[in-house]
């Protein structure tokens, strides 16, 4: 830590850190190159300087001995006591990085009635979990449990502490971070641990444009969250292992300012934003019926059909399931468009798929363009026997 | 609640489902609204040389997450009274987007800017913030925030900031129930389910984006306002004056590098029998996985 500092008696207002500036932070007040709020200490400056004249001055803060802290924590995420499945590949992470270190893996289970459940998790390899059960803990009320957070990163101080990015993941672990004035990194795609404990942290920012590497150098517990289907999960073993803690606290910290009056599961809405799956139709598509081919190749790789607008507009698919400028922008893992010729109106709610595989019959078309994987034939060949080798596949067959 | 005789007066159909009970008299409801000035484009590159960002132009915007937020502070203040400050984080160049808020319908405005603010992550982000949420010394009952940035994009300022003002807070918020002055009751998106939750003031809220279509700014209140302040507090307006918990020195996190994602150039392009075209995809599904 530190800042960026100038030494005016060098400096001869040549003005190219003004130029080099990505952020427009340096600027001339009365004569003198100043620095200003919109500087992200990128020192991009001091590398542009011909005279020398920037540098950056670290300041010596006092450092935490992080061996004091150990461990590698899991938080589990739950619906009504159902353990959502990110916990499983937290827990995935989790132990690669506990290992690397030799720390311990926990788990913090908090809910009610989930004591049953809580034993399920010893078969996937962790070393404790402990529970906080108590009917206040019935639903997630985001106080309560940053309460019981407290608690036991209190008791346990442990190094790294991983939350789920989920709607309440999400909403839980910031406030948790900052009860103990640590860093949080969001949305981690990669993890890491370095030999002195601090966690190496890759995620995306500028929606997907670049990624960053973060790490929290001098504070303790590490917070990263992770997105569901990131990571690889872990895997059930036959024995359980470790054991489950119960856990008591104090009346003061069931004290709510939350109130629930009403709580509704979702209805399994379509919602094609979400799939990681997509078989997209066109105009390639000859009658109503034959989307239905489609649909099968979609369940067949567990995914969602969508189409193109004149496809909604003739009738033969609802609005929620178009892609595009005025429909819905996508971002799937793969996505498989049949019969649909690229125009930019439609390739605009698709093109951060990270696979595009495209079928159509007319090598010029722009969608080929986008296409990570362009296949020139007819759809009405390609597709049946594709789903034909797929549920050859299913049936036993390989 | 026995403590408070409301007079229920009129219940409004305001459009997109709002629901709001207007009470009778009263001094209504002081809001706070937290935006952001973000990058026009999401379109940076990375230099790969240097690993800094390169963008196309230096144009910026109002974080169009956070224009929900103000609709939603708007329309709160037009059915209960009160009023609607906002308040940003950042370079002088900021006040830009509280002159838009202004266009808008907010009534007060607040910039914190100051170079020691400068290379915060979220905690001293939140920090700064609800210093400067302090410093403005009006006693907010609801503060809102946008739910996530397009720059940082991390959504995690908003409950930050609440863990630092020590108020309860609700994220994912998608519809506003019921209203009046001393509580919220709102939909929150928790994933697997909705929840219909009431909060007392004070608390903090984020908003999901189409909450509420949130309206243009008016050349009415454009001329209007084009001369009111936009005062700016720097370290020195904050109670908490030490250095060390703002800006770089204040961040818990640190950015070691930044670079591009491993962009995904490979193209193929496969022509031959519908057999053969066949199997390069049956193949290639297979070695991604995905059967
Ligand atoms: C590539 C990259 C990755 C980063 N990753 C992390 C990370 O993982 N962890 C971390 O701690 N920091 C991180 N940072 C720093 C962090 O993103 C921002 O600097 C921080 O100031 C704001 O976070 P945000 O933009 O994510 O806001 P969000 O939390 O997404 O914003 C939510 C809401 O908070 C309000 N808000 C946010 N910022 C301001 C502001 N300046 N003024 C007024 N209101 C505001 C708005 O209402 C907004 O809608 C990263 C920065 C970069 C460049
Ligand atoms: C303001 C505006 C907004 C719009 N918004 C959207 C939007 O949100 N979403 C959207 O999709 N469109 C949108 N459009 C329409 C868009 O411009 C295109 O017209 C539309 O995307 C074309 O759909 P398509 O690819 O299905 O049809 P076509 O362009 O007709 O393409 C059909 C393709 O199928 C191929 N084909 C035919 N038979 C076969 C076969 N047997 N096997 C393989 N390939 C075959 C053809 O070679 C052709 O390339 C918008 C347009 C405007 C003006």
């Amino acid at each position: 830590m530190g800042s960026i500092h100038i030494d005016y008696n060098k400096c001869d207002l040549c003005e190219v850190c003004l130029e080099t500036c990505p952020f427009n932070a340096m600027e001339i007040v009365d004569s003198k190159v100043v620095i200003n709020a919109a500087c992200k200490v990128c020192r991009l400056c001091i590398k542009s300087c011909p005279n020398d004249a920037i540098s950056f001055v670290e300041r010596k803060r006092q450092e935490i001995d992080k061996a004091l802290w150990r461990g590698v924590m899991v938080y589990v995420e739950h619906f009504m006591g159902q353990i959502h499945p990110v916990t499983y590949e937290l827990i995935g992470v989790a132990r690669k990085l506990a290992e690397k270190i030799n720390h311990p893996v926990y788990c913090l289970f908090v809910g009610h009635d989930i004591e049953d459940r809580a034993q399920q998790l010893l078969y996937y390899g962790v070393d404790k979990v402990f529970v906080y059960d108590k009917e206040e803990f019935r639903q997630f009320r985001v106080d309560i449990y940053t309460n019981v957070f407290e608690d036991v990163i209190n008791r346990l101080r442990p190094s790294i502490v991983l939350i789920g990015g989920t709607t309440n993941g999400r909403s839980l672990a910031p406030r948790v971070a900052t009860r103990f004035r640590t860093g949080l990194t969001a949305d981690c795609t990669k993890l890491d641990v370095k030999g002195n404990t601090d966690l190496v942290q890759i995620r995306p920012a500028f929606g997907g444009n670049i990624m960053a590497q973060i790490v929290t150098p001098n504070s303790r517990p590490q917070f990263a969250t992770v997105r569901y289907k990131v990571m690889e999960e872990a895997k059930r073993g036959n024995t359980p292992h470790g054991k489950v803690q119960l856990m008591d606290v104090d009346d003061i910290v069931l004290k709510s300012d939350i109130k629930i009056l009403d709580i509704r599961e979702k209805e399994k809405e379509l919602d094609i934003s979400e799939a990681d799956v997509i078989v997209a139709a066109g105009r390639g598509i000859k009658r109503q019926e034959d989307l239905v081919m489609l649909e099968r190749l979609a369940d067949l790789l567990g995914g969602q059909l969508a189409v193109t607008r004149p496809l909604v507009e003739v009738g033969w698919a609802s609005y929620t399931r178009q892609i595009g400028l005025s429909g819905r922008t996508v971002k799937p893992k793969l996505i498989i468009t049949c019969g649909i010729s690229g125009a930019v109106q439609f390739t605009a709610g698709m093109d951060g798929a990270e696979t595009i595989v495209a079928i159509n019959d007319d090598r010029n078309a722009p969608i080929f363009n986008v296409a990570h994987y362009g296949v020139v034939g007819d759809l009405y060949e390609v597709i049946p026997e594709l789903i034909g080798r797929i549920e050859e596949g299913e049936n036993g067959g390989l | 609640m026995s403590m408070f005789t409301f007079c229920l007066v009129k219940t409004y159909k305001v459009k997109y489902n709002l629901y709001i009970d207007i009470l009778k008299g009263g001094r209504g409801v002081d809001i706070l609204v937290c935006i952001k000035q973000v990058p026009a484009t999401t379109k940076v590159k990375v230099d790969e040389k240097t690993g800094s960002l390169v963008r196309d132009g230096v144009e910026s915007k109002l974080n169009p997450y956070d224009l929900y937020a103000l609709e939603t502070a708007l329309k709160l203040r037009e059915e209960l009274g009160g009023s609607v400050t906002v308040i940003t984080m950042g370079p002088p160049q900021a006040q830009a987007i509280i002159r838009e808020a202004y266009m808008m319908g907010a009534d007060y405005g607040c910039i914190l800017s100051d170079r020691a603010f400068a290379g915060a992550d979220v905690l001293a982000t939140a920090y700064t913030l609800s210093q400067g949420i302090k410093a403005l010394d009006r006693d907010f009952d609801l503060i809102i925030c946008g739910r996530q940035t397009t720059d940082g994009d991390t959504a995690q300022v908003g409950p930050s900031i609440a863990e630092f003002l020590q108020i309860p807070h609700v994220t994912w918020v998608r519809e506003i129930k019921a209203v009046d002055e001393h509580k919220i009751v709102v939909q929150q998106d928790m994933g697997d389910s909705y929840a219909i939750v009431e909060l007392m003031y004070p608390c903090l809220i984020t908003v999901d984006k189409d909450i509420l279509e949130p309206r243009l700014p008016s050349y009415r209140l454009k001329l209007k306002t084009a001369d009111r302040p936009i005062p700016m507090y720097s370290l020195a307006n904050l109670e908490d004056k030490d250095e060390e918990r703002y800006g770089l020195n204040g961040s818990a996190t640190q950015v070691e590098r930044i670079f591009p994602p491993q962009e995904n150039v490979h193209q193929e392009i496969w022509e031959g029998t519908s057999e053969q075209l066949t199997s390069n995809i049956f193949n290639m599904l297979k070695d991604k996985k995905y059967i």
